[in-house]
């Protein structure tokens, strides 16, 4: 997990993930916000799910992708190792996540991820692909 | 802070003028001091965010620990008309009720300096806490709701804790409108398994001593004297509180359209109050607030049985009883007098604190005539205050103080800056022991972390809004 850095928030914790098209800049950021968890290189590939997220808009969308996600592991305590977008359009999307269930004994967590918020929430087109910025309560 | 122009009201206020969409103006509550270190972030920007939303009334304010939130600003009040303003969840914050609870006890740390340390042992290993951890109780479908519809009164009925609890709550521990039907089937999923688990992050629970004494009636009134041990906890509504906000953001945004309100920023995204939405909303919330309650009530419980155990002491020699549990995370309506006239309002509380004067209704008859304790945390190792709400406070603040010291160092900064160090041992040599699940969790909440919470509660004093009764030392601390 290289594609993203972490943003300086006085209270919560923001990344900036980049990918070379949309789909994958946005498949990264679920996979960053599972490298905040734990360390995804600890991650196996097990089972993958398939789900499909709308929005407003693709900022909307995004942001219902990570909650989706996040919502795997806080319910279902299940870790995402690959995700991929399958499709993609305005305010519409089809992800595919590839990980495995939480085994305390095998995932140390890093931190509690409360929630994904919007705040001064991004994703833009840059020199060399597309960038998005989330900010997380942590 | 680039483009906005604060104007020095007096010694403890900023004036943020109206300008722009702003429907009103913003004050913040800061000296000098505290106003250098706001220099650095975007929270001034955030209080006149919060002043465009509509039906806002008198002041967007922002309490001294004010510091970026995503938003609206941590340390942030605002109050809004019923008919023509909004409720919104990001207002509230997605841990709805957090809160402290203050306990005092029979004990002298002179009597037990020398079992501190089994004290909190006991406690760490009994008391759930950090990310993922689950409770004790494990809650049917059934009971999980009577916990969203009664909050600490279920508790107490199910047999943790007395009825003489419930008066020293907020709310008397059950807020009113709770329908669990307004809450989603992922919040309820959430919910089942961590009642009675204290959390991650900033939360946790301190054994602290009474220090300094500012306030001598007050103090009597709290059942607080010099040297006496009292235990801090520091929690809310958990997974069950954050879903329940998601959901309803979600929502919120989803129709922003058709709401037609113009957002500077969508993590504000809120519904009027006079429709079902903005109705729901607060429905389902007062069911996270009620969820935090019984939280906390069993918490507190299981810190009972640790010291009787630990101690192998009775009940009544222990004495531990409730001071007060009050939250700093929520939307209330509440009375208050706008241009001569008394009005029903929605105030939103997102880190902070009521602060109720004497007299006020709301308060427990053993307190009605000092006014309501105002708990405030501190970060580790720094301890805690209690304070008194005072009159000025429904004047100026909608019955509002500070909660906490805030932030002045993001996490990554904490632990780029903690590096090599042992923030655990330099806690130890000024006497407050710490036992944490995560390591990465101390370094992120170490003291330099956050403003000096003296600063912070003296411009509460000043300015009248609260007053000092008594400064609480930690010696001991459990985090997530």
């Amino acid at each position: 997990m290289k594609s993203y850095k972490l943003l300086n928030h006085t209270a919560d914790i923001g990344i900036k993930v980049w990918g070379k098209t949309k789909k994958e800049a946005l498949a990264n950021t679920v996979e960053a916000m599972f490298d905040l968890l734990t360390d995804s290189n600890n991650i196996s590939v097990v089972q993958t799910k398939q789900r499909t997220i709308s929005g407003a808009d693709i900022a909307d969308t995004l942001i219902n992708l990570l909650r989706e996600a996040l919502y795997m592991f806080h319910a279902q305590a299940w870790l995402c190792k690959k995700c991929e977008i399958l499709e993609l359009s305005a305010k519409k999307l089809v992800a595919r996540f590839s990980g495995e269930p939480y085994d305390a004994k095998k995932h140390q967590l890093k931190m509690e991820i409360k929630a994904v918020t919007y705040h001064t929430l991004k994703i833009e087109r840059v020199d060399k692909g597309w960038r998005a910025r989330v900010i997380f309560d942590v | 802070m680039s483009e906005i122009k604060l104007e020095r009201i007096d010694d403890n206020r900023l004036l943020l003028p109206q300008t722009g969409k702003m429907k009103v103006p913003g004050i913040i509550y800061a000296n000098e001091k505290i106003y250098q270190l706001l220099k650095g972030d975007e929270s001034a920007k955030q209080v006149a965010n919060v002043a465009q939303l509509p039906g806002i009334v008198n002041y967007s304010l922002a309490m001294p620990d004010v510091h970026w939130g995503y938003g609206f600003p941590i340390g942030g009040v605002a109050a809004f008309d019923l008919e023509e303003g909004i409720v919104s969840p990001g207002g509230v914050g997605y841990d709805i009720n957090c809160g402290c609870r203050l306990i005092a006890t029979n004990l002298s740390f002179v009597d037990v300096k020398d079992r501190i340390s089994d004290l909190t042992t006991a406690l760490y290993q009994h008391i759930p806490s950090g990310v993922g951890s689950t409770g004790s109780v494990k809650l049917s479908g059934k009971d999980e709701k009577k916990v969203l519809e009664e909050g600490a009164k279920w508790a107490v009925k199910a047999g943790f804790g007395l009825t003489e609890d419930l008066e020293a709550t907020e709310d008397s521990g059950a807020m009113a409108g709770a329908d669990p039907e307004q809450v989603s089937a992922r919040a309820l999923e959430r919910g089942k398994q961590q009642l009675g688990t204290l959390g991650s992050g900033n939360h946790f629970l301190e054994i602290e001593v009474v220090q300094d004494i500012f306030d001598e009636a007050a103090v009597q009134a709290f059942g607080l004297r010099k040297g006496q041990i009292v235990i801090m906890i520091h929690s809310g509504s958990r997974g069950l509180g954050y879903q329940i906000c998601d959901d309803y953001l979600a929502l919120m945004v989803k129709h922003m359209q058709e709401t037609k309100i113009e957002l500077p920023d969508r993590q504000l995204a809120c519904a009027y109050l006079n429709t079902t939405r903005g109705r729901n909303y607060l429905a389902a919330m007062a069911c996270g607030a009620n969820y935090a309650w019984a939280n906390r009530q069993l918490l507190m419980h299981h810190t009972r049985e640790i010291f009787e155990k630990t101690l192998r002491m009775a009940p009544r020699e222990l004495g531990m009883r409730l001071v007060y549990d009050v939250c700093h995370n929520i939307a209330k309506i509440e009375n208050f007098k706008i241009q001569g006239k008394m009005k029903k309002l929605c105030v939103h509380r997102k880190g902070a604190t009521r602060a109720f004067p004497a007299g006020h209704d709301a308060l427990p008859a053993r307190y009605k005539s000092v006014g309501q304790p105002v708990l405030i945390p501190g970060d580790m190792g720094s301890g805690s205050y209690v304070l008194v709400g005072q009159e000025k406070a429904m004047e100026e603040t909608f019955g509002s103080a500070c909660h906490g010291a805030g932030r002045v160092m993001s996490r990554t900064q904490a632990t780029k800056v903690s590096q090599g160090r042992s923030i655990s041992r330099e806690l130890a040599d000024q006497g407050v022991l710490v036992m944490a699940s995560s390591k990465g969790t101390l370094r992120e909440e170490m003291p330099e972390a956050y403003k000096n919470l003296q600063d912070v509660v003296q411009v509460m004093h000043e300015s009248g809004i609260a007053k000092k009764v008594a400064r609480l030392k930690a010696v001991a601390c459990i985090k997530g």
